[in-house]
C-alpha cells in the first residue's frame, strides 16, 4: 500500500468529522502550546538574568525594608525605628569601610504633563547623584541631579528617553517647564536610551532629586513621621571579596540605630545575586507549573484521541468489513487507524505551535515577560505530539485490526 | 482435470462451540468447481450456506478438511495470508452491495487494487483497470457518482467491477438479487451470465431458482450436508425446485 493512499484514506476518515476533531485535538493543542510557552519564558528569563547580571554586576547591594519587619510606626516614640530612612544610607556611607558608592531610591507614580501633552501614573524616582553610575544608565544631553540639587531640594528633572520623546518628540527639552504632579520644575537633563532590564523600564520614568520626594511629593497622613522614608539604598561595595564582610557591618549599624537585634532586623540586605536566585525560583516554579499542565494536557488530549478513535472503530466497522474482503490485512487496517490517530495528534500539534508563538508574544505584549521562542521546543512539541498520537492510537487500531471480518460486514 | 479445478474442498466441515453445545455447520462437504464453471448453491436458512461462503470466501476457516483454492490450500493459512488470497483471488458481489458510501464508484472499485501487493501499478492504470470494470458492467459516465446517488441495481454493478478489478480467479456472489427488484435482478444476473460466458468461475448463492437457472449447476445443501447432483441440470430438476415454496 502506498504512503499516500494510507494518507488519503486516513484524511478523509478525520474530514468526515471536522468539529469532532478540533474538539479531539484541543488537549494536544493546550499540551503543546504549554509547552513552547514555558520554554520561551524560561528561556527569555535567562537572557534577562544573564542581562541583569551583565548590567549592574554582581558587586551591588541592596537594603530594602523586608515584609516581616513592616509595621505601624509609633507615634508616640516618634522615631522612625522600623523604616528606612535617608539618615540611615547617609550613615552607611558615612561609616562603613569597603563600599565606592550609596544610592537612595524613593519612587512614587505622578501625572506629568507638558503643555497639552500628559503621561499618567508614571515612576518619578527620587534619587541621588551616584545614581546613573551605579544603576549603569548614560546621560543623553544636560545633565543629572547634583549634590547641591539635594541639598537645596532644587526643582528639577531629568527625563528618561521615552519620556522626553513623548512629551517633546524631537525639540530639546532642557531649560523646559513640566509640570510632576502640582509641582512645576524645569527639565535639566535626558538620560542615554537604555531599555527594559528585568521587569524596569529605565526610560518610562524621570528622575529628581530625593528631597524634593520627601518635600513635595509625601502626601498621606503620615508625611510627618514617613518623612525621610526611603524606598531602596544601593550600596556599590568595592571589591567583591569583601561583600560578606559589608553586609555583616551594615546590618550591625541598621540594629544599632533603629534599637533592634540582626536578627529582629526589620530591613533585608540582599545581594544582585539573591535576587537572582528568588527570580530563578519564581521562574522555575512557574516553569514547572506549566510542565505539568503541558504533560497533564497531553495525556488528556491522548486519552481524548483514544476516546475518538474508539467510537470511529465501531461507527466504521462495516468499512472495516468491506476493506478486509476486498484484502486488507489486520496491518492494513492498523495501519490507516494509526495514521489517522498520528494525523490528529499532529495537526493538533501543529495549531498548538501556532498557538504557543502567539501566546509567548502575547505573554511579552501583555504579560510584560520577556519569552524567546527556542526552536528546539517546536520540534520538542512535534515528538511530544506524535508520541500521544501513537501511544494512544495503538489500542483502537488494533481493536480495528482484530475484527473479524464476518462479523464486521454483517455490522449495521 | 484436478489441475483445472478453482475450487477442490475435501471433508470440509465447521463446528461452532456455542457455551457447552457444539453445533455442526458444516458437516462433511467435498466438492469441486472447475475453471469456467457457474455453480449455483441452494438451500434453506440454517443450511450452512453462509458459513460455506465464508469459508469458500476465505474469511473463515474450516474446522477440519482441506480447501484447495486455484491449487493453493487455503484451509490453514493465517489472517494476513487469506487477505492476500481474498484479494488476488476472490472477488465478492454482497446481497447489500457492501459499497463505501461516501466514495464515488471508481473509488470503491480501485479499493482492491489499493490492498495488491504483487507489482507496483501507477495511479493512471489504476484509473483505467477501474474505468474499465465500470464499463464491462454496462455502467458509463457514472465513475463520480455516490452510491447514495444510483439505483440499487447501479449500485450492484458497482460492487461487480470492484470484484472483477483485480481479475481474481472465483467470483462468489452471495444472494446478488436479493436487494433488487426483479428487472434489476434481471440485469445483474444477464451480467453474470455474461461475464460466465467471458470465462469467469462463478459460485453463487440463492434462494431463488429462477436464478440457479442460469448456472450450469445447482447443489443443495440441507443441515450442513450437500444434497444433490454437482452435473449439468436438467430441465426437470429446474421446474420442480421452481415448484418449491
Amino acid at each position: 500500500m502506498k504512503l499516500s493512499e494510507v494518507l488519503r484514506i486516513a484524511g478523509e476518515g478525520i474530514a468526515r468529522n471536522k468539529l469532532r476533531a478540533l474538539l479531539t485535538m484541543l488537549g494536544v493543542i493546550i499540551g503543546v502550546a504549554a509547552v513552547i510557552i514555558m520554554i520561551a519564558i524560561s528561556a527569555g528569563t535567562e537572557a534577562t538574568i544573564s542581562d541583569n547580571i551583565k548590567n549592574l554586576g554582581t558587586n551591588l547591594l541592596f537594603v530594602t525594608q523586608s515584609m516581616g519587619g513592616q509595621q505601624a510606626p509609633s507615634r508616640t516614640a516618634g522615631m522612625n525605628e522600623n523604616f528606612l530612612t535617608y539618615d540611615d544610607a547617609e550613615a552607611i556611607n558615612n561609616s562603613i569601610s569597603g563600599i565606592s558608592g550609596v544610592v537612595v531610591e524613593r519612587d512614587v507614580t505622578e501625572l506629568v504633563k507638558y503643555g497639552s501633552t500628559s503621561v499618567d501614573s508614571l515612576f518619578v524616582i527620587g534619587t541621588t547623584p551616584a545614581y546613573p553610575e551605579v544603576r549603569d544608565v548614560s546621560q543623553g544631553s544636560g545633565r543629572f541631579i547634583t549634590q547641591n540639587d539635594i541639598d537645596n531640594s532644587a526643582k528639577v528633572v531629568v527625563l528618561g528617553y521615552s519620556t522626553a520623546q513623548t512629551l517633546f518628540g524631537d525639540a530639546d527639552p532642557v531649560g523646559e517647564k513640566i509640570y510632576v504632579g502640582d509641582i512645576k520644575l524645569t527639565v535639566v537633563g535626558v538620560m542615554a536610551k537604555k531599555g527594559i532590564v528585568g521587569n524596569t523600564d529605565y526610560d518610562e520614568r524621570v528622575y529628581i532629586p530625593l528631597t524634593l520626594v520627601f518635600e513635595k511629593f509625601t502626601f498621606s497622613p503620615f508625611a510627618r513621621v514617613q518623612g525621610n522614608q526611603v524606598g531602596t539604598i544601593l550600596v556599590q561595595v568595592t571589591n567583591l571579596s569583601d561583600m560578606n564582610q559589608v553586609i555583616t557591618q551594615i546590618q550591625i549599624l541598621l540594629a544599632k540605630r533603629h534599637d533592634t537585634t540582626v536578627s529582629n532586623l526589620p530591613f533585608s540586605v540582599t545581594t544582585q545575586e539573591d535576587i537572582i536566585s528568588t527570580q530563578e525560583s519564581t521562574t522555575a516554579a512557574f516553569r514547572e507549573l506549566l510542565a505539568w499542565v503541558a504533560a497533564v494536557s497531553l495525556v488528556v488530549g491522548g486519552i481524548g484521541i483514544m476516546n475518538i478513535m474508539l467510537v470511529s472503530v465501531t461507527e466504521r466497522t462495516r468499512e472495516i468489513g468491506i476493506r478486509q474482503a476486498t484484502g486488507a490485512t489486520p496491518g492494513d487496517i492498523r495501519g490507516q487507524f494509526l495514521t489517522e490517530a498520528l494525523l490528529l495528534s499532529l495537526t493538533g500539534g501543529l495549531i498548538g505551535v501556532i498557538t504557543g508563538v502567539g501566546g509567548s508574544w502575547l505573554f511579552y505584549k501583555l504579560g510584560d515577560m520577556r519569552t524567546l521562542v527556542m526552536p528546539n521546543s517546536i520540534l520538542l512539541a512535534f515528538a511530544s505530539a506524535a508520541i500521544v498520537g501513537i501511544f494512544f492510537g495503538f489500542y483502537p487500531a488494533n481493536k480495528a485490526a482484530q475484527l473479524d471480518p464476518i462479523e464486521a460486514l454483517r455490522h449495521e | 482435470m484436478t489441475e483445472s479445478n478453482i475450487i477442490e474442498i475435501n471433508q470440509i466441515t465447521k463446528i461452532y462451540q456455542m457455551g457447552n453445545v457444539q453445533v455442526t455447520a458444516l458437516d462433511g462437504i467435498s466438492l469441486s468447481v472447475q475453471a469456467g464453471e457457474f455453480l449455483a448453491i441452494m438451500g434453506p436458512s440454517g443450511s450452512g450456506k453462509s458459513t460455506l461462503m465464508n469459508i469458500l470466501g476465505c474469511l473463515d476457516r474450516p474446522t477440519s478438511g482441506s480447501y484447495l483454492l486455484a491449487g493453493e490450500d487455503v484451509s490453514r493459512m493465517n489472517r494476513e495470508q487469506l487477505a492476500h488470497i481474498r484479494n488476488q483471488k476472490i472477488g465478492f458481489v454482497f446481497q447489500s452491495y457492501n459499497l463505501l458510501t461516501q466514495a464515488t464508484a471508481i473509488q470503491n472499485v480501485l479499493m482492491p487494487i489499493v490492498y495488491r501487493r504483487n507489482g507496483h501499478i501507477s495511479t493512471k492504470d489504476r484509473y483505467e483497470m477501474a474505468h474499465n470494470a465500470l464499463i464491462s458492467v454496462g455502467l458509463v459516465d457514472r465513475d463520480q457518482h455516490k452510491p447514495t446517488e444510483m439505483s440499487g441495481g447501479q449500485q450492484q454493478r458497482v460492487a461487480i467491477a470492484r470484484a472483477l478489478v483485480n481479475s481474481p480467479a472465483l467470483v462468489l456472489a452471495d444472494e446478488p438479487t436479493g436487494n433488487l427488484d426483479s428487472h434489476s435482478g434481471l440485469e445483474i444476473m444477464e451480467i453474470l451470465q455474461k461475464l460466465n460466458t467471458e470465462g469467469r468461475t462463478i459460485v453463487m448463492i440463492t434462494h431463488d431458482a429462477k436464478n440457479a437457472a442460469y448456472a450450469e449447476k445447482t447443489v443443495y445443501l440441507k443441515d450442513g450436508k450437500l444434497n444433490g447432483n454437482t452435473s449439468p441440470m436438467p430441465a426437470p430438476a429446474y421446474a420442480e425446485v421452481g415448484g418449491l415454496p
